[in-house]
């Protein structure tokens, strides 16, 4: 499904952030990407978004080569993608119920479609009684899940979580996993990045470790490394 | 699909507007004073061509005849300049018109008129007023009339004498304030609005610097660049909708101030100007105001889309 391709990513001409990353990933699987602050993990997810553009190499999504997308196809390609940041990024002047809508609205949904989906979404990361809630009025847990619920609300192929509980206590944490262990379950492909080892242990599934913009270990099955 | 697109921008816009709070009413406030400056302007301007137009009636030139030129010769001279296409009107008084005003403005003057009754037979000639359509033109016509042999009878002028020449300088001067009164007007309009524009440019762009975070995540969610681009345009308009009626207001009272209090030192009464010029100047108001608003917005926002 997506293929980086000797990906490397130089900023001010000495700092080597991502140093000659090849790596595929399936379509169905779920990979955490684990490693210190300043690893790449970021700016490795970033590219798979067109976020950010390689110093050298490519990645491809599916056959399609990212970098060489226009405008419009862009895109087309990110609403087949959905992004859990760990800093939320919601739309702060927008209730829990209007940042739902607009990722519809962004892939042409009718508004019929919008009212039926975005009630029940919200009701599945049990923020029901918070659909009216400005993501200020929301705990950091249910801004999360605020977030889960916008990536998944179009049913995308991808989920891309990048620090998504490096903000949030072991409860919340634990939540935050749990529902991105059900999205996989359901076929769609989850990457997971984080500094916390501890929240991988219990995914026991794909884990690349990396370090200082190197991939250093690819386990296939994390519960036998650890 | 493209209404329902367009309904969703422009609800979304006006919601922006709403929750933007503070924001929204500082970048009102700055387009106020942008129109507000416009709306100066316009009255400026008026005030301006008003006293120039009246200065401007105040030149004319005339052509005296001598007592005994014909009428005829005068007639045929007056359909001469008539077709001109510089002169805008010419009036003929005969002698006896001559002489009669000459008695109505000497009135007071005992003598004068006394000196006027000894004489039995009518002293003054007929004479043509020649008004032009614009200042500059006068030396034209002068040439005209220099070069035109139906002012020679005989050997004779039919004509006593052009007072073209004698208001020459003052003439030429005139055409000189006016012309440069005009430029500077002009000078100043442009470096006036180019200030506004300047300053509500800026101060729309730091009302979008402020979500320029939120822009980036639409983006990331799959947000069409007129998808994210449209509420902040829409923004843009209510921003100079709401600034036009603002400054509307604010004119109401000032022109009324300068109205009763100085229209005889500005020529004009800037209050009845204002009146009967509003559905002018409001649409020129609003629609500078929409403009600055969306071409503000759309450009400001430019550089947070790239991604």
């Amino acid at each position: 499904m997506i293929y980086f391709n000797n990906v490397s990513k130089v900023y001010n001409k000495d700092s080597l952030v991502l140093n000659d990353i090849t790596l595929t990933i399936t379509s169905g699987e779920f990979v955490s990407i684990v490693g210190h602050s300043g690893a790449g993990k970021t700016t490795l997810v970033k590219m798979i978004l067109a976020d950010d553009v390689p110093t050298e190499g490519t990645v491809f999504f599916e056959s399609i080569n990212i970098f060489k997308l226009k405008d419009g196809d862009l895109t087309k390609l990110r609403r087949r993608i959905g992004v859990v940041f760990q800093d939320f990024k919601l739309l702060g002047n927008k209730t829990a119920y209007e940042n739902i809508a607009f990722a519809m609205e962004a892939v042409g949904k009718t508004n019929e479609e919008i009212e039926s989906d975005v009630p029940h979404v919200l009701e599945l990361v049990d923020l029901g009684s918070k659909m009216f809630n400005f993501p200020h009025q929301m705990s950091g847990g249910e801004q999360q899940r605020l977030a889960i619920a916008r990536a998944i609300i179009n049913q995308p192929e991808l989920i891309i979580a990048d620090e998504p509980t490096g903000n949030l206590d072991a409860i919340n944490t634990y939540e935050i996993v749990q529902i991105l262990k059900k999205i996989n379950d359901l076929g769609t492909t989850v990457i997971l990045t984080t500094h916390n080892r501890g929240v991988i242990d219990s995914i026991g599934k794909r884990v690349i470790t990396m370090e200082k913009g190197r991939i250093i270990r690819d386990d296939k099955d994390s519960k036998n490394t650890i | 699909m493209v209404m329902i697109e367009l309904k969703r921008i422009i609800k979304a816009g006006f919601i922006n507007f709403a929750r933007s709070g503070v924001i929204s009413w500082a970048a009102v406030l700055v387009v106020t004073i942008t129109l507000s400056v416009i709306t100066a302007i316009i009255l400026l301007q008026a005030v301006l061509h008003f006293s120039l137009d009246q200065i401007k009636d105040k030149v004319d030139v005339t052509i005296y005849f001598n007592v005994n030129a014909e009428e005829s010769k005068i007639i045929s001279l007056k359909e001469s300049l008539e077709k001109l296409p510089e002169v805008e009107k010419v009036s003929y008084f005969s002698a006896n018109e001559s002489l009669k005003l000459f008695r109505e403005r000497h009135q007071n003057d005992y003598s004068t008129i006394a000196a006027l009754d000894e004489i039995s037979s009518n002293p003054l000639g007929g004479y043509l007023n020649v008004k032009a359509r614009e200042v500059s033109q006068y030396e034209s016509i002068a040439n005209f009339l220099n070069g035109d042999n139906t002012l020679v009878l005989g050997s004779t002028s039919i004509v006593d004498k052009i007072n073209y020449h004698q208001n020459k300088i003052v003439i030429d001067r005139l055409n000189n304030i006016i012309s440069g009164a005009q430029k500077l007007g002009f000078l100043v309009t442009l470096i006036l609005i180019i200030i506004s524009i300047i300053i509500t440019f800026n101060t729309i762009r730091l009302a979008i610097f402020i979500s320029k975070e939120e822009i980036g995540v639409m983006r990331l969610v799959g947000a069409s660049k007129m998808r994210v681009r449209g509420p902040f345009m829409v923004e843009g308009a209510i921003y100079g909708i709401i600034a036009t009626i603002f400054t509307l207001i604010i004119f109401l009272p000032v022109t009324i101030y300068l109205g009763n209090n100085m229209t005889n030192f500005l020529g004009i009464n800037v209050y009845d100007y204002y009146i009967s010029n509003l559905f002018q100047i409001s649409v020129i108001v609003l629609l500078s105001g929409i403009f600055l608003g969306i071409i503000s917005s759309f450009i400001a926002i430019r550089k947070y889309l790239n991604k």
